[in-house]
């Protein structure tokens, strides 16, 4: 089959970008290996691990299992527009940091894009409530209680 | 792990979308939330030769409760159905399953048509849309028909849907008065597939007599089962009874077994999740849910 | 900043760059003109190989090359084994390991046979389509025991049998303690260990630069030096023509470091050959074939005591299945066989072990390494005593532990670095204690009473374990004051997560009063230091460390003496903090670390014989053996009486190991073993049919727990230094994951009442489905 060509136009961290994609390339190696935003990991490829958790029109979802084609006209958000463009980092961000929220760091792009969205959702979560929202992001490192620790500690931050 | 190739077509409208699959029929696929179909492409497990993006079709996204009925689009992802707090009061029964599917980034995906129509037997939703008694519009460029969702699932992974057939709407009928509900189910871990699931209803009248029940399991079967319990109906409700209901499914039962489970087990625990959703469903009709 | 930071939760120097998507990994590597790479795999457990057919693959547009075993010509040969087998009199060690590509024979599904390079994965993934195998397939050598009956398959024709070692050692007698023994408990037991399953799996960039004549691999490696002499070898250039670095790593736990995997040669090789960088990426798939396994064992094991439950002697006999080949040699059952002594006094010990060849994935060492199938035995073992001799099953544990005034311990066996099994230091009881008290043990029966009484089933579980860490060889370190003030360290260890980057920076800081903020770490680049070993068996912070601390040392001493040269003074008037050397109640002089770098470093004028420029070190570290931690687990849980739901109500870790650098890694350290110690126990499971073909190869039915299964944890510490190293350190990376299997079986028995229905459980993992089997058949039998 000749290639199935695509030209798409992708809002990504406020950015317009305009590519000409094969229809089957997933939305992960668009963002990775087309773009440049290599932040977004990949873990599985087949929708369980979380570790390529982006926010498509702000709701979390896995770019895994979305085509780069799917995204023409969309607005995409990853890690590396989580910071402000001063420097500032996202409450969790800097939870992540003062609780050891992260160990090998691989998992830790997709939790953010995870639970950042949770929490804007959820301003004043219970630890179970955390945990459930977590439970779609596998860490093979920290055992998790850092993570739900930071999201807690994020949270309460948040609220003020 | 990457997709073999195909041809994608963005469908502008329904009817394009229903022109193209009559047009490519089998070796076209209808893609929707793709939760469940992306995966199957990137294992090269599946591979449409032609796939047909409903995403941009958003009025097939809808919610709309009647008195009689309330009517959902095939394209209405699971985020927004757990976000509609009047659908969650009218169908207790979906509030309390949707947690139990998968995770948040597949739910805010994931959509109710797209699930029905991949028809997993492990899967919740088939199993609650039988038991609430869901009637299904199909629809192809030369028409639409209307199915009750039990006779929808015709085995693991198959449907009645015809090549050129689309999935556009769900009808729900309403709860009758004094209903109650209850859904469980074991898996491995939260969000996994079902070992065993169980939705359960009673209805009761005015005098605590049953008066209609309906009991579906998943899990434990190539599709949906009916497990019946029509023997509660004209009486009132007892533990003893509710026993004799999960030993007579558990008699009739011949789940599949899997790595993560034996037969044995998930007939034990389809039975263990009868008596207790029935126990919770009976007492939800009697005090509310 | 004259504060120590050594023992205080320092945040991490890393964290910045994995908190905003701009760490390296290998996956984020692009190069101009780059290819990539895909395997074909055998589908088939055993087979030989009839013909391959590549012919169609290179006709697709876009592919480059399809290389079989043939085309790699002399390239092509049998790994070297990575870990020889210890000298043990009387063992047999049959060597055979795996080629970069499958020759003659496949002997497990996922043995690569093709590599094809494309110009991109999706098209080298298509190109694997194109390729035609033939194959006449062969009985697959599956189940351990019928490995090793006469007429079974053989997993390498020029072997009588499927033996690939056999080892014995003992201490004392046990046939003559078993004699006088009042009780002798005998068992059989089944611990399976699964896959380490790193959320990043592993790869390998490879780019040749002809001109240079220069070899640049980027790889997820826990061993960059050891791949960089070894590829040298493999490609005929010279060591300093090989650059490995293995840039963040995403988790290793283990088989990170098997040397080498295929794709490991495979890619350096072609990239020479075809003058373009290349990428190889695992896939998950992939992974659960490609990436080594840990599996199971079987254990006749048998224990004798005496009537009020001292341990007389212990006999253990086992198989091991290591899986086609065995390149990482003896070191997961030498850790079994070693381990399941624990903390406890065994004056008779016998055990030995044959490690089975079969059909399988190469099982190599995954976080815990063989340790968990011993403390399994062990401490079973204990529990089936304590309950026929009706003793308590914490003070058959206490009057079993080693005396804290008899250490050094000597368990008169060999270890897996190929010393004398020797416990450093240890002071168990306190240990004990504290997690009797952290999960109330005390009170437990009546809170137990209670709850069975609200018709809840609630159970504990205790489990102690000694844990074998920071062996050698050696590390090194280079610890370099540069003229900024800043503080640059390099180590060829290597890193997958562990807080390398901020424990290493502390130790240096301490030594040179500098903040841990402006001391850079440069681990696993083969370019930046030139020796080591590689982060394994809980090494890291013991070797790595105390080789920085000595560097730091040095360092600090010739800064003092610059500093004292400079201000005419003596060395013990002057104070290293706050980033320069001052001298004491003299305000305002003092000289900057940095300063003092830049004099060392003179443009005019001669360095004095017998001094060095700069203000740096190198020293490295060797310890004589390795320094053993422990500690004591302790959990309650609740269970659904029918269908064995299980849920964690409190969870309590209580460790030994040394001198702590940072609690806050190494709390982090113990979460996550634990968490990895809860798959292993009740959800992680590689299920093989009888061809050897693997049932679960996803992350949807291969089940990692998630943030619902994983429990808080209370973590307290004793710290026993140990005398092996001049910081006192023992390891931590494993001891997580080691007794979560027993602390599991015997708290579930505990909460259904299982020993007094003749239900015993003697296997991990266990699952809902299992023990409802076990219970049900009980039931028939009563």
């Amino acid at each position: 089959m000749d290639n199935d060509l695509h030209d798409i136009t992708v809002t990504v961290n406020g950015v317009s970008y305009a590519r000409r994609v094969e229809s089957r390339m997933l939305l992960s190696d668009f963002l990775r290996h087309e773009l440049g935003l290599a932040g977004t990991h990949v873990g599985c490829e087949h929708g369980v691990c979380g570790a390529c958790t982006i926010q498509l029109d702000g709701e979390p979802v896995r770019s895994c299992l979305l085509l780069a084609v799917q995204a023409n006209q969309h607005a995409i958000a990853t890690i590396e527009g989580l910071t402000d463009p001063d420097g500032a980092w996202h409450p969790l961000q800097q939870a992540m940091h003062d609780h050891h929220g992260l160990q090998c760091g691989y998992c830790t792009p997709g939790v953010l894009m995870t639970m950042t969205a949770f929490l804007d959702e959820h301003p004043s979560p219970s630890e179970h409530k955390v945990r459930e929202a977590l439970s779609g992001n596998l860490c093979r490192c920290t055992g998790y209680q850092n993570i739900v620790d930071a999201v807690l500690a994020a949270s309460a931050k948040m609220r003020g | 792990m990457k997709p073999a190739p195909f041809r994608y077509i963005a469908a502008t409208s329904l009817a394009h979308a229903l022109a193209l699959k009559a047009e490519h029929g089998d070796e076209a696929k209808f893609l929707a939330g793709g939760q469940s179909l992306m995966p199957t492409m990137n294992f090269r497990l599946a591979r449409p030769a032609v796939l047909i993006d409903l995403n941009g079709l958003d009025d097939l996204a809808f919610v709309r409760c009647g008195d009689d009925a309330t009517r959902i689009g095939a394209l209405t992802r699971y985020r927004a159905l757990e976000r509609d707090a009047g659908l969650l009061a009218r169908y207790p029964l979906i509030g309390e399953a949707l947690p139990e599917i998968a995770h948040p980034q597949i739910r805010n995906r994931g959509t109710l048509g797209g699930n029905l129509c991949h028809a997993d037997p492990a899967s919740e939703m088939p199993a609650l849309m039988v038991a609430l008694g869901a009637q299904l519009k199909l629809q192809s460029a030369s028409g639409a028909r209307w199915l009750a969702a039990s006779e929808f699932f015709l085995g693991g992974l198959t449907t009645a849907l015809a090549p050129d057939e689309m999935l556009v709407e769900i009808e729900l009928p309403a709860s009758p008065a004094r209903s109650g509900s209850c859904f469980m189910e074991v898996a491995r871990r939260r969000g996994d597939f079902a070992i065993a699931g169980v939705a359960a209803m009673v209805t009761l009248d005015g005098d605590d007599i049953c008066s209609n029940v309906r009991l579906v399991l998943c899990g434990v079967g190539e599709m949906p089962v009916d497990a019946g319990a029509d023997a509660l109906i004209g009486q009132a409700i007892t533990d003893a009874a509710i026993c004799d209901v999960a030993a007579a499914a558990r008699a009739l039962l011949d789940p599949p077994g899997s790595v993560h489970a034996t037969a044995d087990y998930q007939r034990h625990v389809a039975g263990v999740l009868i008596e207790r959703t029935l126990t919770t469903a009976h007492l939800r009709a009697r005090h509310g849910q | 900043m004259s504060t120590r930071t050594l023992g205080e939760p320092v945040k991490r120097n890393e964290d910045r760059k994995l908190l905003t998507g701009q760490a390296l990994f290998v996956d984020d590597v692009e190069l101009p003109g780059m290819l990539h790479a895909a395997l074909l795999r055998s589908q088939v457990a055993h087979a030989r190989i009839v013909r391959i057919d590549v012919s169609r693959a290179l006709q697709r547009p876009g592919v480059i090359a399809a290389y079989t075993a043939e085309d790699l010509g002399a390239f092509w040969r049998p790994n070297a084994v990575v870990v020889p087998p210890p000298p043990i009199p009387g063992s047999i060690f049959n060597a055979r390991t795996h080629g970069p590509l499958a020759k003659g024979k496949v002997r497990h599904v996922g043995e690569p046979l093709v590599i094809v390079i494309a110009e991109s994965r999706y098209i080298a993934e298509d190109a694997l389509d194109d390729i035609d195998v033939e194959f006449e397939q062969l009985d697959a050598v599956v189940d351990l025991e019928a490995a090793l009956r006469p007429g079974s398959a053989l997993v390498h024709d020029d072997l009588d049998s499927n033996v690939a070692a056999h080892v014995r050692q003992s201490k004392g007698n046990y046939a003559a303690a078993a004699a006088r023994a009042d009780r002798v408990i005998k068992r059989r037991f089944h611990y399976e260990h699964g896959i380490s399953s790193p959320i990043e799996t592993r790869g390998v960039v490879a780019q040749w630069d002809a001109r240079a004549g220069q070899m640049t691999v980027w790889d997820t490696t826990q061993a960059p030096v050891f791949m960089r002499n070894g590829l040298a070898a493999m490609l005929g250039l010279n060591e300093r023509n090989v650059r490995v670095i293995a840039p963040f790593v995403g988790g290793g736990f283990g088989p990170k470091i098997m040397i080498f995997y295929p794709e490991e040669l495979l890619l350096p090789w072609a990239a020479m050959r075809l003058n373009r960088p290349i990428k190889w990426i695992e896939d998950r798939l992939e992974h659960f074939f490609a990436t080594t396994h840990e599996r199971g064992q079987i254990h006749d094991s048998e224990m004798a005591l005496s009537k009020d439950g001292r341990i007389l002697g212990v006999k253990d006999v086992f198989l091991h299945d290591g899986g086609a080949y065995d390149p990482y040699g003896l070191t997961v059952p030498i850790n079994s066989q070693c381990t399941l002594l624990g903390p406890y006094v065994v004056p008779n010990y016998d055990s030995t072990f044959t490690q089975v060849f079969t059909n399988l994935p190469i099982v190599t060492p995954y976080r815990g390494a063989g340790r968990q199938h011993g403390v399994f035995v062990m401490e079973r073992l204990l529990d089936l005593a304590a309950h026929e001799l009706g003793l308590d099953r914490a003070e058959i544990r206490r009057i079993n532990l080693i005396p804290a005034d008899v250490f050094p311990y000597n368990n008169e066996i060999i270890y897996q670095d190929f010393a004398p099994l020797s416990y450093d230091s240890g002071n168990y009881e306190p240990v004990l204690d504290m997690a009797l008290e952290a999960i109330g043990y005390a009170g437990f029966k009546a809170e137990q009473a209670l709850a069975r009484a609200q018709g809840r089933h609630i159970g504990l579980g205790l489990a102690c374990y000694v844990e074998g860490t920071g062996i050698g060889p050696y590390e090194g370190a280079k610890v370099q004051v540069q003229s900024n003030g800043k503080v640059s360290i390099a180590t060829g260890i290597g890193t997958q997560g562990q807080g390398h980057f901020t424990v290493f920076a502390q130790i240096a800081a301490d030594q040179l009063g500098i903040a841990v903020s402006d001391i850079e770490v440069v681990t696993g680049d083969t370019d930046q230091f030139y020796w080591g070993a590689g982060t394994f068996a809980s090494r890291g912070a013991v070797v790595a460390g105390n080789a920085v601390n000595e560097a730091a040392k040095v360092v600090r001493q010739k800064a003092l003496k610059l500093a004292s040269d400079l201000f005419e003074c003596s060395e013990d008037d002057l104070v290293v903090a706050d980033g320069r050397i001052s001298l004491v109640g003299v305000p305002g002089k003092f000289v900057t670390m940095g300063d003092l770098a830049a004099s060392a470093n003179p443009m005019r004028g001669a360095v004095k014989p017998g001094t060095e420029p700069g203000l740096e070190s190198t020293q490295y570290f060797g310890p004589p053996s390795g320094a053993t931690a422990n500690g004591v687990h302790a959990m309650i849980v609740e269970m659904d009486p029918r269908t064995f739901d299980l849920k964690i109500l409190k969870y309590v870790v209580v460790h030994d190991c040394g001198t702590v650098l940072n609690p806050m890694i190494l709390a982090g350290q113990i979460q996550g073993g634990v968490a990895q110690g809860i798959g292993n126990a009740f959800y992680e499971k590689l299920c093989f049919d009888d061809q050897g073909q693997l049932l679960n190869a996803s992350l949807a039915d291969y089940l990692l727990p998630t943030a619902l299964e994983v429990p808080r944890m209370e973590l307290s510490h004793t710290v026993t230094p140990s005398p092996l190293n001049p910081m006192g350190i023992k390891g931590a990376g494993e001891a997580g994951a080691i007794p979560v299997g027993p602390l599991f079986a015997q708290a579930i028995e505990d909460a259904l009442d299982l020993p007094s229905r003749g239900i015993e459980l003697l296997e991990i993992p266990l699952s809902p489905s299992r023990l409802y089997e076990l219970t049900r058949k009980a039931g028939e039998r009563e």
